[in-house]
C-alpha cells in the first residue's frame, strides 16, 4: 500500500457538501500536504530489485570466465537462455493481465542461472526453450514470483534433461571422459569408453575409478573445461558467494550445511570429500539455486533442515543411481518439501518456554 | 559476561536491524523550547483512564497546577504547563491520530509558579508510599514513548519481588537524542532519580543501560553513578535495543515470559527521561510539565534538544527551529521507526513526545517503490526480536483470516517496525499486523458474546 497524501486543511475546507448531498473533494495543493503512512518511516536501501541485481553481478565473474573458457558458442547459450526467460516473463505478464515487471530482474536472472547449468555447445535453440519452460512452468504458472515451488531455473534445466538428453550429455568442450582421461591415465579407460560419458565422472564419484588428487583438484578449482558453462571455476562461484554473504543477501547455512552434508556422506564412504565437493554442479546450486529465496524455507532451522535434506539426496543420487549427477533433482525434491518444513519449523517467540508436561497438566 | 553479551547481540537469530543512526542533534545541548502563546494539553498522555478536566473555562491557571486526574489507579494526573487562563476545553488533534480533550489555556508568558511546588522535605527520608505518591502527583509516566503510569510500575505485588531496575538509556531510534543529552547534562539528577526507583521498589541492584555508540553518555554515568554503586552497562547498538523486553534479555538473559511485565523476571525499566522526572518531582516538586525532545531530520532548518512545555504546538516547535525546508514530506511525532507521521502541524506535544522528526518532501520521493510480492527473504523472520513470522501474520491479516492470528502470537508484536524496515518489497507489514490485531480482537470479542448468548439459552 503506497503512501497516501492527506489535506492538512481542516475538513470543511476541503470537503463541501453541495446539494444533491453528494460529497466533494476540492482540490488541494498538493504542496500543503503531509505525506502520512504506518510506522517505520525509514527502510533498508535493498529492493527485490536490488538484490537481483547483486546476485547477477555475483555470478558475473563465473559467467565472463564461463564464457571465456566456453568460446563465443557459451555466450550465444547464455544470451539465448536470458533472452528466452525475459520475453516468456513479459508475454506471460501481458497474457495474464498483470504489470509487466521484468525490470525486476528476475527473470533476468533466472535465464542466467539456467544458462549456467548448461553444457557451452548446446544448439542455441535449446537454452531459448530451457528459458521459456524456466519461466512459464516454474514461475509464472504458479503466480508470479514468490509463489513458485520450485527452483524455475532448475525447473527449466531438468525439462531440457528429460527432453534433449543427448545433446545435454554430450554438449561439452571436452566430454567429462576425457576429464578421467586427461587426469588420470588410467590404463582401463578402455572399459568405460563405451558408456555414457557422465557416466565416467560417475564411476569416479562412486570410487570405482579413482584419481590422485592433485592432478583434478587445480583445474576444478581454476579453469575445468569438461563441464557446464558455471561449473568452469570453483574458487570464482566462492567468490560469488562471498559477495552474497557479504552483502547479507543469503544465509550462510544452505552452502555450508549442503556442502557439508555431501562432504561428510561421501567420507563415510571413503570417497573423496574434497573432489565430491567441487566436481560437478554442487557448489553452484549449493550457493545459487538452493539459496533462492521463495523456494527455500523461511527460518534458519529450517534452512539447515532444508540444505541436510538437500545433501543427503545429492549423495543417495551420486553413488546409488544411474545417474553421476544429483544436485539438480535434490534441490528440486527439497523445493517440495520447503512448505512442509515451513509448516512445522517455527522459531519459538520471544517468552515462551516449551513446556515441561507437569505444567501442561497443572494448567489442565 | 561482557563477552557473553556481545555475542548474543552479533548472534544470528538475535533479531533486531541497524538503520542508520543519524544522531545528528548530538552535540547541540538542550536549550528552552519556545514560549508559546497558547498550549494545548491533552487529557489523555498515557497509557489507562482518561482525566478528568479539574479547571473549567476563565479559570486562572499556574505553572504546575493540577488541571485533569481520574480515580484509576492506572492513571496519571496532568498539569499546566504555563501560567494563564483556560480558554476552552476542546477535542483537540493528538498525536496518535485521533482527536482528544485537551484544555486549552492561554499563556501571559511570566511563567508564574503554583504555590503547590515546593520540596518535600528531606527526600532520603520519604517511605516506598511517600515516593509512590509522590510520583503519582507528579503525574510521572513512561517517558520512552508508551506512557506506562510510573507510580503502578513502582508498585509491584508482594509476591513478585524486584531486584534489578534498569535505567533505560538505549536510545536506539534514530535521530532522537534527548536521553543522550540529559544523561551528559543531568546525570547527578538522573541517578538520584534511580535511586529513589530502586527504595520504591527495594532492588538491590541498579544498572544503567546505554548502548556502546554513546561512550560520553557511559562515562557520564559512571562518574556520576558509581559512587553510588550502579552499574553502567555498554550495550550493542542495534534496534530495538530499548525495547522493554529486549533490554531486559540483553542485561538478564532472562526473557519475559509472554503477556507479562519484565516484572515476573525481578526486574522493572525505567527511561533516562523518567529518572529525570521523578528527580523534579520530588526533590524540587515540580509536576511533569516539560519534557526533552529532539527535533531533526532534514526537513528542518535547525536540529535542537529542546525542553519543551507539555501543550506546545508542534508548529510552534518547528517555528522555533527554524520553520521546514523544502517541500512538506512527514512530521513525525517519536523517532523514524515507531513514531507516527502526523496530517497537521497542530498536534501538541504530551508527556510521551521523544522526539519530532521531520523529513522533507524531497526526501521521501527518493525512496523506491516496492513490488508489495513477498519474495520469501525471510528477513522479517530474521529480524523480529520476538521471533515472529511477520510474513504469515501479514498475509493471513491482509486475507481477513483472523483465528490464524492467535497461533503466530500477533499479540506479542511490539510493532518495532524491524520487519516492515528490511523488507525488500516494501510490504507495509506493521501497518498490515495492527489491522490484525484489531480483527483478531474483534473476532474474539465477538466469539465471546456468541459464547455468552449460547449459554443463556
Amino acid at each position: 500500500m503506497p503512501e497516501e497524501t492527506v489535506s492538512a486543511e481542516k475538513e470543511d475546507e476541503s470537503d463541501s457538501t453541495d446539494e444533491g448531498g453528494k460529497t466533494t473533494r476540492r482540490v488541494v495543493d498538493d504542496s500543503e500536504l503531509f505525506h502520512i503512512g504506518v510506522s517505520p518511516h525509514l527502510r533498508d536501501k535493498d529492493t527485490t530489485t536490488r538484490i537481483m541485481g547483486w546476485v547477477i553481478v555475483a555470478l558475473l565473474p563465473l559467467t565472463v570466465y564461463g564464457v571465456y573458457i566456453g568460446g563465443l558458442h557459451a555466450f550465444g547459450v547464455v544470451v539465448m537462455s536470458i533472452i528466452g526467460a525475459v520475453a516468456a516473463e513479459a508475454v506471460m505478464q501481458r497474457l495474464l493481465h498483470k504489470p509487466i515487471a521484468v525490470y525486476d530482474l528476475s527473470a533476468l536472472l533466472t535465464g542466467l542461472l539456467l544458462a549456467l547449468t548448461l553444457p557451452p555447445r548446446l544448439p542455441m535453440w535449446i537454452p531459448f526453450i530451457g528459458g521459456v519452460v524456466a519461466i512459464v512452468l516454474g514461475k509464472q504458472i504458479f503466480g508470479g514470483l514468490g509463489y513458485n515451488i520450485f527452483n524455475p531455473a532448475l525447473v527449466g534445466r531438468a525439462v531440457l534433461f528429460v527432453s534433449w538428453s543427448s545433446y545435454m550429455t554430450t554438449s561439452y568442450l571436452l566430454h567429462p571422459q576425457a576429464a578421467v582421461v586427461n587426469t588420470a591415465a588410467i590404463k582401463s579407460i578402455d572399459s568405460i569408453t563405451k558408456a555414457t560419458p557422465l557416466f565416467a565422472i560417475g564411476l569416479v564419484r562412486k570410487g570405482e575409478l579413482t584419481l590422485s588428487a592433485s592432478k583434478y583438484i587445480k583445474p576444478l578449482l581454476f579453469g575445468n573445461p569438461w563441464g557446464c558453462i558455471g561449473e568452469v571455476s570453483a574458487v570464482l562461484i566462492l567468490l560469488g558467494l562471498a559477495i552474497l554473504l557479504i552483502k547479507r543477501l543469503v544465509d550462510w547455512r544452505i552452502p555450508v550445511c549442503f556442502v557439508g552434508t555431501v562432504m561428510l556422506l561421501s567420507l563415510l564412504k571413503g570417497s573423496n570429500p574434497w573432489f565430491m565437493a567441487l566436481s560437478g554442479g554442487l557448489l553452484l546450486g549449493a550457493c545459487f539455486m538452493a539459496t533462492d529465496y521463495v523456494t527455500n524455507p523461511m527460518t534458519g532451522w529450517g534452512k539447515v533442515v532444508f540444505a541436510v535434506g538437500c545433501g543427503i539426496v545429492t549423495f543417495v543420487l551420486r553413488f546409488y543411481s544411474k545417474m553421476p549427477e544429483g544436485v539438480m533433482f535434490a534441490i528440486l525434491l527439497m523445493n517440495g518439501f520447503t512448505p512442509l518444513i515451513d509448516r512445522y519449523i517455527k522459531p519459538r517467540p520471544f517468552g515462551y518456554k516449551v513446556k515441561k508436561l507437569e505444567e501442561k497438566e497443572a494448567e489442565a | 559476561m561482557e563477552l557473553a553479551r556481545k555475542l548474543r547481540g552479533i548472534l544470528p537469530g538475535s533479531g533486531g536491524v541497524h538503520p542508520p543512526s543519524q544522531k545528528i542533534a548530538a552535540d547541540m545541548s538542550i536549550t528552552p523550547g519556545p514560549q508559546p502563546a497558547e498550549v494545548f494539553i491533552p487529557l489523555s498522555q498515557h497509557l489507562g483512564t482518561p482525566c478528568e478536566p479539574l479547571v473549567a473555562k476563565q479559570d486562572r491557571v499556574m505553572v504546575g497546577t493540577r488541571i485533569g486526574d481520574s480515580e484509576g489507579f492506572v492513571s496519571a494526573p496532568v498539569h499546566s504547563s504555563v501560567s494563564g487562563e483556560v480558554t476552552g476545553i476542546v477535542m483537540h488533534p493528538h498525536p496518535t491520530g485521533e482527536d482528544s480533550l485537551a484544555v486549552v489555556i492561554k499563556s501571559d508568558r511570566l511563567d508564574t509558579l503554583d504555590s503547590a511546588v515546593k520540596p518535600h522535605g528531606n527526600p532520603d527520608e520519604l517511605t516506598p508510599e511517600e515516593i509512590r505518591r509522590l510520583v503519582r502527583e507528579g503525574g510521572i509516566v513512561g517517558m520512552g514513548g508508551a506512557g506506562f503510569p510510573t507510580h503502578v510500575k513502582l508498585s509491584p505485588p508482594a509476591d513478585k519481588p524486584i531486584e534489578l531496575v534498569i535505567i533505560n538509556g538505549a536510545e536506539c531510534e534514530p535521530y532522537l537524542t534527548g536521553d543522550y543529552r540529559l544523561m551528559l547534562e543531568r546525570g547527578e539528577d538522573v541517578v538520584k532519580g534511580a535511586r529513589l526507583i530502586q527504595r520504591a521498589v527495594g532492588a538491590e541492584r541498579v544498572v544503567v543501560a546505554i548502548e556502546e555508540t554513546s561512550p560520553q553518555a557511559i562515562n557520564a554515568m559512571r562518574e556520576a553513578g558509581g559512587p553510588l554503586g550502579m552499574e553502567v552497562v555498554s550495550l550493542p547498538a542495534r534496534y530495538p535495543q530499548g525495547a522493554e523486553k529486549t533490554l531486559v534479555d540483553t542485561i538478564t538473559g532472562k526473557q519475559v515470559p509472554h503477556g507479562k511485565l519484565p516484572m515476573e523476571v525481578g526486574a522493572i525499566v525505567d527511561n533516562v527521561g523518567t529518572a529525570a522526572a521523578i528527580y523534579d518531582a520530588v526533590y524540587m516538586g515540580m509536576p511533569l510539565v516539560e519534557r526533552t525532545l529532539t527535533v531533526a531530520g532534514d526537513g528542518v532548518a535547525r536540529h535542537a534538544n529542546l525542553k519543551v512545555k507539555i501543550g506546545t504546538l508542534v508548529e510552534d516547535v518547528i517555528d522555533h527551529c527554524g520553520g521546514l525546508v523544502g517541500g512538506r514530506g512527514k512530521v513525525i511525532v517519536g523517532g523514524p521507526m515507531m513514531g507516527i507521521a502526523q496530517y497537521t502541524m497542530e498536534v501538541p506535544v504530551t508527556k510521551t513526545t521523544s522526539g519530532i522528526t521531520v523529513l522533507s518532501r524531497e526526501t521521501m520521493m527518493k525512496e523506491e517503490p516496492g513490488s508489495f510480492t513477498c519474495i520469501r527473504c525471510g528477513r522479517c523472520v530474521k529480524n523480529c526480536p520476538m521471533n515472529l513470522m511477520p510474513y504469515l501474520i501479514g498475509a493471513y491479516a491482509d486475507k481477513g483470516m483472523w483465528d490464524k492470528l492467535e497461533d503466530l502470537n500477533i499479540e506479542d508484536c511490539m510493532e518495532c517496525g524491524c520487519c516492515a524496515y528490511g523488507c525488500p518489497t516494501r510490504n507495509p507489514l506493521v501497518q498490515l499486523c495492527k489491522v490484525g490485531k484489531e480483527g483478531f480482537v474483534r473476532k474474539r470479542s465477538k466469539m465471546e458474546a456468541l459464547e455468552r448468548a449460547g449459554k443463556e439459552d
